[in-house]
């Protein structure tokens, strides 16, 4: 068996409201190799940020709560680290950039002190040092005049520069993992392709393994290696990226596809839809989760919540029906 | 084009939004959001209007519905030339004219039941009352394939796609032949995005609606529209048919956004080389001078820094702005 960088084993986090409890995710396990590349692909709601929350310890508590799981990083279990030892985790070894550039970075500190922190903190640099490695770091983000840039605030930076500061203060300890959580949904698709090509080039510079969270399968399909859709707080598809494009078999990832518009497409067809909503689960389901809203609902799908079998040694798929000959899909 | 064919036209629109600065509030610039931009729109057409966020495409859409009051330019909407309008005249108007707003929810009042949402068109320009409001939500709602039972309730107790929705019906309410729809889908999942497009184009079929549709996904755009602009920095570069842009896309500017946009298959996404712009858009207070695009063109000329670019139609319907094509 190979050695994984990072394995996640039968997580579960809920949230406490006043609806009741939500079970956000429902034992997600997954595997990370060194340098590998994961897109995690799901709508709102579905679990997605929450999984990798959870594994980064940054679920608030309370509401939410993770119940059962473990998340192995050489060796060590996340979930079970104290408060001190998961801070030097964080932002050190395993890094994160967020979704939202104009919120996450501080209004009132300069892009140079907020880029000089984490490096004081997890790898005990000077001012000075720090100072000499912020400038490096917006450089390899391709910030132009980054030493008089670094005594500028956010509002001075655009919302694409903010992201390349964001993954500036992600890399500065070097880490192993990035976990990237929708870091282009904000972004215009210029900036987006210019961010992408940026992480592109900076994987191959500096080999870290990327998570990379979204709800767009066009960008995934151009960035990551092997890809886990979610639904409802479960993995429902997990393939290497060819793979999943050429033979999605989930109905949910097949809806997922075809209610992409087509690029090449001349003369205009209707989109497939998946009629409904995503649920929010107040209880552990005891039916597939997708069967309110799929076409090939059986009596078992209502029954019995399928879990996630290889179908090949690159593919796992939760579902009972067969949709390999895709009819019920426009 | 016969002009009987035509429903909009806007002739050289400008909307320049003023900065004041300093105790006296002295006016010291302006932010040139729409700086000369002309086209028509044909009935029963969807005209896709694409650009990166603060290019202008929203100011767009609301100076034609006299939104905002233009600084110069015209829009003409069947015969009649609206910035001349006065307000009750053109509140009238806005009854063949309406709007569906991006964002599902800010744009309905959280304290309106879902009938007073609908029904106050209804009320306000006096068709219908009591009962018959009642009746007419209900059909609105069932158009819009929502339960016609749900009038009482508040948007609070629905979902983004389902908010849309009556925001679309609350568009439809007056029978309007033009609307214009602003990123009524970037606030959605990617399932629901489906649905609401779908949506939209039964109802153009239905009612031979006349569609401004504003958006940045251009592969959206693709789809819905028939013809479709491309706008930078407060002006329009190229205007096309939706497959002649896509196949054959002449100004820099489109070129690089068809490229930019993520495909959904690795194969060909490995395969194809991007072309990524550099840098960000320049300020609309300070728009470059000559053509606004050349400070990220790759293939910009000195020429392009002295002369605007002149706007040509290089084939039939065709339309560019650039001086290399």
């Amino acid at each position: 068996m190979v050695d994984h960088l990072l394995s996640v084993q039968d997580l579960e986090t809920q949230f406490k409201t006043p609806e009741g409890i939500v079970h956000a995710v429902n034992g997600v396990s997954f595997d990370l190799s060194e340098g590998e590349t994961l897109g995690v692909v799901g709508e709102s709601g579905c679990g997605k940020s929450v999984t990798m929350l959870s594994v980064m310890r940054l679920v608030q508590c309370p509401p939410g709560k993770i119940v059962a799981g473990k998340a192995l990083f050489h060796g060590k279990d996340l979930l079970q680290l104290s408060p001190e030892e998961i801070r030097a985790v964080r932002g050190g070894q395993i890094s994160m950039v967020f979704q939202d550039p104009m919120t996450s970075l501080n209004p009132v500190m300069t892009i140079g002190d907020q880029l000089a922190e984490p490096l004081i903190l997890h790898l005990n640099m000077t001012k000075e040092q720090a100072r000499k490695r912020a400038i490096e770091l917006l450089g390899l983000v391709g910030i132009p005049r980054a030493e008089e840039r670094l005594k500028d605030y956010p509002h001075q930076y655009s919302g694409g520069m903010r992201q390349r500061v964001m993954i500036a203060m992600a890399l500065s300890c070097n880490p192993q993992i990035l976990i990237a959580d929708e870091p282009t949904t904000a972004l215009d698709v210029t900036i987006q392709a210019q961010i992408v090509e940026l992480v592109k080039r900076l994987r191959e510079e500096l080999g870290m393994a990327i998570v990379w969270i979204t709800h767009d399968l066009g960008v995934v399909a151009g960035l990551a290696q092997r890809v886990i859709v979610m639904y409802g707080g479960f993995i429902i598809e997990e393939a290497e990226v060819k793979e999943l494009y050429a033979h999605p078999r989930h109905p949910y990832t097949l809806g997922l596809l075809g209610s992409l518009p087509k690029i090449h497409e001349e003369s205009r067809t209707k989109l497939y839809s998946i009629e409904g909503m995503p649920p929010v689960l107040y209880r552990k389901p005891t039916s597939c989760p997708f069967a309110p809203r799929c076409a090939w609902a059986m009596e078992r799908c209502w029954n019995e919540n399928p879990v996630l079998e290889s179908i090949n040694p690159n593919h796992r798929v939760a579902c009972f029906a067969d949709t390999t000959n895709g009819s019920k899909h426009a | 084009m016969t002009n009987s064919e035509v429903i909009l036209t806007v002739d050289n629109l400008k909307m320049h939004f003023p900065i004041y600065r300093g105790v006296i509030r002295r006016r010291v610039g302006a932010v040139h959001a729409v700086d000369g931009i002309s086209f028509q729109v044909k009935k029963g057409e969807t005209l896709g209007l694409v650009g990166e966020s603060g290019c202008g495409k929203s100011t767009t859409g609301r100076t034609i519905l006299q939104l905002y009051k233009p600084t110069a330019g015209k829009v003409y909407f069947k015969d009649t030339e609206l910035t001349s309008l006065k307000s009750e005249q053109m509140r009238l108007m806005r009854r063949e004219m309406q709007m569906i707003f991006q964002d599902p929810y800010a744009s309905l009042n959280p304290r309106m039941t879902v009938r007073d949402i609908i029904g106050e068109p209804l009320m306000s320009f006096g068709v219908a009352s009591g009962k018959q409001i009642d009746e007419r939500v209900a059909e609105l709602l069932k158009l819009v394939k929502l339960n016609p039972d749900y009038g009482g309730r508040y948007p609070h107790e629905f979902s983004g796609g389902q908010r849309q929705r009556i925001g679309i019906a609350r568009a439809l309410a007056m029978k309007p032949s033009f609307i214009v729809c602003d990123e009524p889908i970037s606030a959605l999942d990617v399932s629901i995005q489906a649905q609401v497009v779908n949506l939209l184009e039964d109802l153009q079929s239905e009612f031979g609606l006349t569609y401004l549709f504003i958006a940045h996904d251009l592969s959206m755009v693709r789809h819905i529209s028939d013809r479709v602009a491309v706008m930078y920095l407060g002006i329009i570069v190229e205007l096309t048919d939706r497959n002649e842009l896509y196949r054959n896309p002449l100004h820099p500017y489109t070129q690089a956004l068809l490229s930019a946009i993520p495909i959904a298959d690795p194969v060909f996404s490995a395969a194809r080389r991007r072309q990524v712009l550099e840098g960000d858009v320049p300020s609309p207070v300070n728009p470059p001078s000559g053509c606004r695009f050349r400070t990220r063109c790759p293939i910009a000329a000195p020429i392009c820094a002295e002369k605007q670019p002149e706007w040509r139609e290089v084939s039939p319907n065709h339309f560019v702005a650039c001086h290399k094509v």
